[in-house]
């Protein structure tokens, strides 16, 4: 069984290529989708938080 | 239609009901397309298991060129129609294109190194992506390099449009020139020239990476009229003489001042 996710895991002896092709690919376009969301409720609550506020008499 | 859509109003009710679905769907098929490209694809006859950094490699560069056009042809409709949804859509897209590219550039290396013997050579193709990477990169420092934010969006719409020539040279780069990298086998006359078993691995992550880019795409542009309509909302509420037009505080088009 280990043997065999070993061999799996070797990627037929390219592992330092294949699996740092994946992290790069997880980690760019995940990290890019993470900070877009952070950015996007951020946003959201500062305009929520401004629209509470009563307006200004003029 | 889609001018009824691009109404920003309407666009933030209609894009708020699509993005969860968009956002699900994408990840529920880059789900199925990893675990087809990792594990149920087979090893290539020459490459061996290598040839598994195809399934991100060349989605990503499929992604890297539709994106750069999306990004050119809302410069036009921004720049001919002056349409405010057509400039966020383009500075939305910009960065997402360049991640995309990144991936492109970055895996194409790994899978280089072992296969050509070289993490990076000047062929025309690979010097053409790079090119593009460093547009992206240009399009969005240009983007941000004015104060009034109307005059960087103008800015980077005139780049996107004359810098779009770099496409068709990345696309035919192969037959143009002798390059390392090998010509199209997908997307040619006579169809693909890729056994089902690595085209439909390949197939499901190129709707993956779409759906990432839509969903991606709709959040920005979600962020950036938030962040519009909340700049407008302090600027309204600031005392008179303290007003001063800059990108924190954009002038409305009429200004409330007497």
């Amino acid at each position: 069984m280990l043997d065999a996710v070993d061999h799996y895991l070797a990627m037929g002896g390219y592992a330092a290529f294949v699996w740092p092709a994946y992290a790069v690919a997880l980690g760019v376009l995940g990290g890019h989708a993470w900070r877009s969301w952070r950015r996007y409720r951020a946003s959201t609550a500062a305009l929520e938080e401004l629209q509470r506020e009563p307006r200004p008499r003029r | 239609m889609i001018s009824r859509l691009a109404n920003p109003a309407r666009f933030m009710r209609w894009s708020a009901a699509v993005l969860p679905w968009c956002g699900w769907l994408a990840l529920a098929v880059l789900a199925v397309g990893f675990y087809l490209a990792l594990l149920v694809a087979p090893p290539d006859y020459q490459q061996g298991d290598s040839v598994r950094i195809m399934y991100v490699h060349v989605p990503a560069a499929w992604m890297a060129l539709a994106v750069y056009l999306f990004v050119a042809v809302a410069s036009a409709v921004a720049l001919v129609w002056r349409h405010p949804l057509a400039e966020i859509a383009a500075a939305a897209a910009a960065p997402i294109g360049a991640a995309f590219t990144f991936v492109c550039l970055a895996t194409g290396s790994l899978w280089g190194r072992p296969m050509w013997g070289a993490w990076w050579v000047w062929d025309a193709r690979l010097t053409s992506v790079l090119v593009l990477f460093f547009l992206y990169l240009g399009y969005i420092a240009l983007v941000h390099a004015f104060d009034e934010p109307g005059r960087g969006a103008r800015a980077g719409s005139v780049l996107a449009l004359v810098s779009v020539v770099n496409l068709p040279i990345i696309k035919f780069s192969v037959d143009w020139w002798n390059t390392l990298h090998q010509p199209a086998s997908v997307m040619r006359l006579g169809g693909p020239r890729i056994d089902p078993s690595m085209l439909v691995p390949l197939l499901v992550m190129a709707v993956g990476f779409l759906l990432l880019f839509l969903t991606l795409l709709l959040l920005g542009m979600r962020t950036a009229l938030n962040e519009r309509k909340a700049l407008a909302l302090r600027f309204n509420r600031m005392p008179a003489p303290g007003r001063v037009a800059t990108r924190e505080t954009p002038l409305p088009a009429q200004s409330p001042i007497p």
